[in-house]
Parts: structure tokens; C-alpha cells; sequence
């Protein structure tokens, strides 16, 4: 009994301890840098003086490379979730491919980094463009994609498949009218979680070479960009106090962009098991 | 349509749904032919004896060498500090949450470890060097600002979630049957869970260590904001160290040549960050297969 | 239930049926779930025009009998069919035949109603887009009037066929789909358990239902419910073990079965 009591005491401890470490981690960033928070901020280029530094170009970039690398991660990440879990059918291939990205979901994300500036930035010669870390942060992204994308088709019972079938519809039409907007909601929901992983990012898109100074905002695609973790990093590594404050600025602009696509999500998944039951 | 054109059509997309999934082995392809490729370049130059027992890295100097010990020793040093963090405390949690907690304490707890568990690392990166480094200076004055205890630490704050959702699964799993059988035998619930759910579990409670572990040595912003670039074979946590990933940071942002040598050093240690991370995930996943079997 | 049995005792008399051509014919099938057997030797003439029951203890296989006559089985991998199963002469199981039209042919009715999330004039409009079965709005609304009629539940739904079909209750969900079903004017209904669901006085509408749909399909039904089979189906077939044990008109098989194991489950000594 009085174990119980320890056990359950240094639990609620260690519990308690992850608490405090998040509202001190939170609080620590909010009192180094709402100060510098304002209009100027998020729409000033940065500058060698922190006090007149802005944002902007690293928001731009974060919502280009994010855009890129939806356009990469969610075709891609979706077909292969409903070839494996509506064509696949446990066939010797489809394992292999399921072993593949079970495998791939655990490499570390500045591998990644590598691999786009091996293929992307030089094979290609895209650059250290924001084509490149788009399409790197897509293939990042995209076991997260398949494996939530299979998740939320598995919800769909079968019974609505049956119903399709039986009246004549194709293997594709019963996916395309009845699977996959049943399964939507589920779907976007991993789609958020997944982008909201890849805009945190920071250590692959240093290795394909994303710039950590940019005073121009992104022309298009090919062009060199920064993103908000990159510029936040530039700030955390320069000595003076004043740009550690920018620092913190910038991570509270990050994750409000953060909070607000998981509040979609959650949003999202209400509403659908709603429509569940 | 025709049958022809429909069974074409069928035909046409389930091929492209195909391309796709097997796009995913493209990627994995494309991984080990960039890390083969430029790691085979890498070692026509520096002899690979050299580069896996040499005990000096210093492949940006004038005089270079290519001993990746250092890298290798600064990784293992914040990892497991990491561990040492993360193992105990993601554990207590897992019972706690698994065999202890109201379902009131778990509505609050479990958003709090996702939201843990989502907050980017170049965030705690900063909370490692601005925050926890002066504190840790004012118990420890000799701690040198950059350092492997900060972000060490922070690290296993960082796993914690990892570890804990993990072994409470693993937890979960375990049958009832076993419980009921220890209470029958006049255990008390820290009884029951000490010596008979966690033992039972162990499998895959160790698979989720090792996970952590792969996480921990793969992680990067912590490390390279927080402890330091420097290459030095040391197990003292109150010194700066330089990982491996934090080395491959640090050349990605300097404005070393493509094709020179020290360019293909981030390559060759890549590849063995990718190895070393593959193989504790093979490990893992082995672990944790095995206490699937045992319990279904 | 006494008034359900009226139609069926005074429509037929003895065992003498009024003859129909055969619509499907099946020899010697066997099938397997990979490796193993679920159906062993099946051999039965299904006729034209008339109801058939499949009855016998769960987990006997005529539910699994029942989905392979439009090839559902199909869509569970691992699946396999040996011998012939002809349907007007035509082999279903031949590679040449093309399911889809064969499911177009061939309706089904599920045990447990599963009508689209959608509203209920989408549910019976999908069937009819995708086949490519009308060439305006008009035509469709016609036809999706028509079957709705021929189902029973026009009256019920016709102010409101915009709403969702989730907010209908168990019986018209099932009804619906018996709309759904006919909407495509396929030539022979298969309905697993159409009834096993719902409650007595639902169930006795869905009855009423198939003894008219007769006139116009073929119809085979599978119950666990001796009365229901004795109630609607013309012919009986008693599956056990994955074997087809008996068939025959219903009244002999319920009244003077000649297999032992018939006469058991029938006066209900198993099942």
C-alpha cells in the first residue's frame, strides 16, 4: 500500500515536472519575445540590426515551401495509401512497400536533408530553391501521409463498399464516390498533422542549403527562400540578447501558425466522428 | 464505355495508384544511392579505418583529419543523457497512465504529451541554451555555455511523449488475466504492475527505448544550437561536444565547396548516422514484433 | 404472422411448381477462403420468377454461396471458385465476363442496410450514373420515382428526398436499398438476411415486398429464419457444413424432407 502511494506520488511527479517544463518552455518564449512582436515585425525584412529585423520573407518561405510540398506529399501519400489498403491486397509487393515505409517513417529528417541535396538541389539542379526543400519536406512527409491516409480508409466500413459494388459500380468508382469521401475528413486531418510537422522543419532544409539571410521576398519557385525555423535559428545563434529576443518572436509566430492548422485538424476530426455516428 | 475502354480505364489507375506506392521504395532508393554514392567518393580519399577509429576531427582545417569518433562520442553522450531522462520518467508515466490513472487525469496528461511531443525542435533548441543553460550555471558554475547536459536534457523532455505512448501501449497490451492472476495471489497494484504487467511487457517496453534512442541520435536543432561545435572525444557532459548531426549543420550553413572533400565528410556521416539509426530500428521493430506474437 | 402465411399455403399446393426456365445453374462448386474450403460440391438449379431460400445454421455457407451467384466474393482477396456456375447459359465464372455487368444484372440486398451517407435520391441516382442508365435529369427522376414505388417507401419519402437516408428508420433504410437495388432493373435480387435487423412489423413489409417483386425477378433470399423461408420462398435449400444437404420445394422440405438432417433442423432439433 505504501508503495502504491510512492509509485503513484513520483508519477504524478514526472507528470507534473513534463507540465511545468511545457509552461516554462511557453512562458520562457513569450516574456523573451512578445515585446517585439508588432505589425513592423512580421512585415519588415531582416536586417543586421536587431531592433529594425523583421519576418516576413521567412513567412512567405514557409507558406511556399509548405504549399510545394503538399502539391509533392498528398497525391503521391494518398494514391499509395489507397493502392495498399484498396488494391493491394497483401500481395508480396504491396508487404515489401509497407516494410519500405514503416522503415522510412524512422530516418532521421537531416537524412532527408541529404537526399535532397543530392537528387534535388545538384542531380536536378533545382538549387537550394524553394522547389527543392518543398519537394524534400514532401518526401518527409509522405510516410506520415500514407500510413494517417490508411488509417482513415480503414474507417470506411465495408458494408459501403459492398453497396457500391453491388450495383454495378467499378473497383475505382466505389473508391472515388463512396471510399474516399467518407474518409475525407479522416484524411485531412493526417494531412494537417503532417504539414504542421514538415513547417517545423528546420535540419533538412539547412542541408539542401536554404539561405539564413534573405532580404527579398521569393520570386517563385526557383527562387532562394529562408522559413521561419531557419531565421529563428540565425537569431538563436548570434550572441546579443536583442536578436534572441527576435528569436523568441519568431517562435511565437510559429506556433501560433502551428496551433491554428492543429485546431483545423481537431476541428476536423470532431466533426468527424459526428458524421460517424 | 465500353468494356474495353472501363476495363482499360480500371486498368490505367490502378497502374498510377501503384506508381505511387512504389514511389515510397524510390525515396528509400534514392537515400542509400546518394549516401553509397558520395561515401564511396569519400573513402577513395581518406582511408576507412582512418575515418571509423580516428580520434581527431577536424576535416575543415588546413591540416585535416577525418577520425569521426569525436562525432560519434559527442552523439552517444547527449543521447544518453537523453535516455537516462526519458527511460525512467516515459516509464512512471506509462504505468501511471496505464494502470493508475482516472480517465480525468488522462483527458488532461495525454493532449499535454501530444502537444509536447509536436512542438519544433529548433524550439527547444532555444529553450536548451537560453533557458535551462543558465539554470543549469547557477547549480553548476563551471558548465561551459555550450555543453552536452543542456540539450541532453532537453532532448529527453523531448522523447518523453515518445517513450511514454509507446510503452503504454505496450502496457495495454498485456492481457487482464495476468492482473487478475496476481491479485488473486494477495498483490497489491504496485505489486501487480512491478513484477508482473512491466515484466510481461518488457519486450515492448525495450522496443520503445530503442525507438527513442534512434530519435534521440537522429535529432539535430537541439544539438546544434545548444551544444557546441566542438569535435572532442570527451565523456564529461559539462563540456561542448559536436554530434554528428549538428557537424552536418554546421558545413550545410558554412559555404564549403560542392565536390571537396569536406563536402563528402557530411555524406559519410550521414550514411552512418543512417546505419546506426536503421539498425536500432531494426532492433526495435524486431523486439516489438516478437511481443506482438506473445500476446495474440 | 398467422395472416403472412395465408398467401404462400393457398397459392401453392403440393409439390407441384409452376415451370420456370432455370435462370442460374450451378455444378459442383467448390469454393475456398485461401486454403480453406468454405463451400464443397454445390449443385443447384435456381428458376426464373420464383423466390428461393437458402436456410441452415450460422456459419454454414449460404451467405458465402449466396455472394458468389454476382461474384462479391471478388472483392475479398484469397478468394478462389471451382466448377460452373451458369447464369442464362453463361458461364459468370469465365474469363471473358464482365463483373460489373454482372452485378448490373445481378442485385443485392445486404443484411445489414447500408444506404450511402448521402440523400436519399443520391442513393438511388448513384447506381444509374454510374451504369450510364439515363440520358437526362427527367428520365431520372423517373426512373428513380419508379423504383421507389416498386420498393414501397414512395409515399413515405416523396416530400423529402433530399434528406439524408441516415435519418430513415431501419426498415425504409432497408427498403431503400431494395430501390437502390431495382433502380438498375437487374433480373435476378439476391438479399442476405433482408430482414434479420428489423423488427416484426418492418420485416413483415419487406415479405409483402418480395412476393410481389417475384412477378418481375428472380429472387433468392437467405435466412436464418425457418418461418420467414417457409413464409415467402417458393423453393428451400438447406445448407450445412458448407454442403448443400437438400433442396426442393419448400413445402417438402419442411413437410416431408428425405435427408434426416433436414427433418432435424426444420423441426428445429438443431440450429
Amino acid at each position: 500500500m505504501a508503495g502504491d502511494r510512492l509509485l503513484q506520488t513520483m508519477s504524478i511527479l514526472v507528470l507534473t515536472l513534463s507540465l511545468v517544463a511545457l509552461t516554462a518552455l511557453l512562458y520562457d518564449i513569450w516574456s523573451d519575445g512578445w515585446s517585439r512582436l508588432d505589425w513592423a515585425f512580421l512585415t519588415s525584412m531582416p536586417s543586421r540590426r536587431a531592433s529594425s529585423a523583421g519576418i516576413y520573407p521567412a513567412i512567405l518561405g514557409s507558406l511556399y515551401v509548405l504549399l510545394v510540398t503538399a502539391t509533392f506529399a498528398l497525391p503521391l501519400g494518398i494514391g499509395a495509401a489507397v493502392y495498399l489498403e484498396e488494391y493491394g491486397g497483401g500481395g508480396r509487393i504491396a508487404r515489401l512497400i509497407e516494410i519500405n515505409i514503416a522503415n522510412l517513417a524512422g530516418v532521421p529528417s537531416i537524412i532527408y536533408g541529404l537526399l535532397g541535396l543530392g537528387i534535388f538541389v545538384r542531380a536536378f539542379g533545382w538549387g537550394p530553391s524553394i522547389l527543392s526543400g518543398g519537394a524534400t519536406l514532401g518526401l518527409l512527409a509522405l510516410p506520415v501521409v500514407i500510413l494517417s491516409t490508411r488509417e482513415a480508409l480503414r474507417t470506411v466500413p465495408m458494408s459501403a463498399r459492398e453497396g457500391s459494388y453491388a450495383l454495378g459500380a467499378t473497383k475505382w468508382q466505389t473508391i472515388w464516390h463512396q471510399v474516399l469521401p467518407s474518409a475525407l475528413p479522416g484524411i485531412l486531418t493526417g494531412l494537417i498533422l503532417a504539414m504542421s510537422r514538415a513547417i517545423g522543419e528546420t535540419a533538412p532544409l539547412i542541408t539542401i542549403g536554404a539561405l539564413a539571410y534573405i532580404d527579398f521576398t521569393p520570386s517563385g519557385v526557383m527562387s532562394p527562400f529562408t522559413v521561419l525555423p531557419i531565421q529563428v535559428y540565425n537569431w538563436v545563434s548570434k550572441p546579443q540578447v536583442a536578436f534572441a529576443e527576435n528569436a523568441a518572436a519568431g517562435i511565437i509566430v510559429l506556433l501560433v501558425l502551428l496551433l491554428s492548422m492543429n485546431a483545423v485538424a481537431i476541428v476536423l476530426r470532431d466533426r468527424f466522428h459526428k458524421a460517424r455516428v | 464505355m465500353t468494356l474495353g475502354t472501363r476495363r482499360k480505364v480500371e486498368w490505367l489507375i490502378e497502374r498510377a495508384l501503384f506508381a505511387c506506392a512504389a514511389g515510397s521504395v524510390l525515396v528509400t532508393a534514392g537515400i542509400i544511392g546518394v549516401l553509397v554514392f558520395e561515401t564511396y567518393e569519400f573513402f577513395r580519399e581518406v582511408p576507412i579505418r582512418g575515418f571509423l577509429f580516428g580520434t581527431v576531427w577536424t576535416p575543415l582545417f588546413y591540416d585535416a583529419q577525418f577520425g569521426v569518433l569525436p562525432l560519434v562520442s559527442g552523439t552517444i553522450l547527449v543521447s544518453l543523457i537523453a535516455m537516462l531522462v526519458a527511460m525512467p520518467t516515459g516509464l512512471l508515466s506509462a504505468i501511471y497512465l496505464s494502470e493508475y490513472a482516472p480517465s480525468r487525469v488522462r483527458r488532461v496528461v495525454k493532449p499535454v504529451l501530444e502537444v509536447l511531443a509536436g512542438v519544433p525542435t529548433v524550439v527547444f533548441g532555444y529553450f536548451a541554451l537560453l533557458f535551462v543553460t543558465p539554470l543549469l550555471q547557477r547549480v553548476f558554475p563551471d558548465l561551459a555555455l555550450f555543453n552536452a547536459l543542456s540539450p541532453g536534457l532537453v532532448m529527453g523532455i523531448m522523447i518523453l511523449p515518445l517513450v511514454s505512448s509507446l510503452s503504454e501501449d505496450a502496457l495495454h497490451a498485456v492481457p487482464n488475466g495476468l492482473r487478475e492472476g496476481a491479485y488473486a495471489l494477495g498483490a497489491t497494484k504496485m505489486q501487480a504492475a512491478l513484477r508482473v504487467v512491466v515484466p510481461a511487457a518488457l519486450s515492448g517496453i525495450s522496443a520503445s527505448f530503442i525507438l527513442a534512442m534512434s530519435r534521440a541520435i537522429g535529432e539535430t536543432m537541439i544539438v546544434a544550437i545548444a551544444a557546441g561545435q566542438q569535435p572532442r572525444l570527451t565523456a564529461n557532459p559539462m563540456n561542448s561536444v559536436e554530434t554528428m548531426t549538428a557537424y552536418i549543420v554546421q558545413v550545410s550553413m558554412g559555404d564549403t565547396p560542392a565536390g571537396s572533400i569536406a563536402f563528402r565528410t557530411i555524406f559519410a556521416v550521414g550514411m552512418l548516422l543512417f546505419l546506426m539509426t536503421f539498425a536500432l530500428n531494426l532492433v526495435s521493430d524486431w523486439l516489438r514484433r516478437r511481443f506482438r506474437e506473445q500476446y495474440s | 404472422m398467422t395472416t403472412l402465411l395465408r398467401p404462400l399455403s393457398t397459392m401453392t399446393s403440393g409439390t407441384a411448381r409452376p415451370a420456370t426456365p432455370v435462370k442460374i445453374d450451378v455444378q459442383g462448386m467448390n469454393f475456398y477462403y485461401g486454403a480453406k474450403q468454405a463451400l464443397s460440391d454445390i449443385t443447384i438449379a435456381i428458376h426464373a420468377n420464383l423466390v428461393t431460400a437458402f436456410i441452415g445454421p450460422s456459419g454454414c455457407g449460404k451467405s458465402t454461396f449466396l455472394r458468389t451467384l454476382n461474384r462479391m466474393n471478388h472483392i475479398i482477396p484469397g478468394t478462389r471458385v471451382e466448377g460452373r456456375v451458369h447464369i442464362d447459359g453463361q458461364d459468370i465464372y469465365a474469363a471473358s465476363t464482365d463483373v460489373v455487368g454482372l452485378r448490373r444484372r445481378v442485385g443485392m440486398v445486404f443484411q445489414k442496410s447500408n444506404p450511402f451517407p448521402k440523400s436519399i435520391f443520391e442513393n438511388i441516382a448513384y447506381g444509374l450514373r454510374t451504369n450510364g442508365l439515363t440520358k437526362n435529369r427527367g428520365e431520372m427522376e423517373g426512373r428513380i420515382e419508379e423504383s421507389l414505388k416498386a420498393a414501397a417507401i414512395w409515399d413515405e419519402v416523396k416530400d423529402r428526398l433530399t434528406e439524408s437516408a441516415l435519418m430513415l428508420s431501419g426498415g425504409q433504410q432497408q427498403r431503400l436499398c431494395i430501390a437502390r437495388a431495382l433502380a438498375i432493373q437487374p433480373e435476378i435480387l439476391l438479399m442476405d438476411e433482408p430482414a434479420s435487423a428489423l423488427d416484426p412489423i418492418a420485416t413483415q413489409r419487406i415479405e409483402e415486398l418480395i412476393y410481389q417483386l417475384k412477378a418481375s425477378y428472380t429472387i433468392v433470399i437467405v435466412t436464418h429464419n425457418m418461418q420467414q423461408a417457409a413464409r415467402v420462398s417458393d423453393n428451400t435449400a438447406f445448407f450445412w457444413l458448407g454442403r448443400l444437404v437438400e433442396s426442393g420445394a419448400t413445402e417438402q422440405i419442411f413437410t416431408s424432407p428425405t435427408e434426416k438432417l433436414t427433418e432435424d433442423y426444420v423441426t428445429g432439433r438443431f440450429g
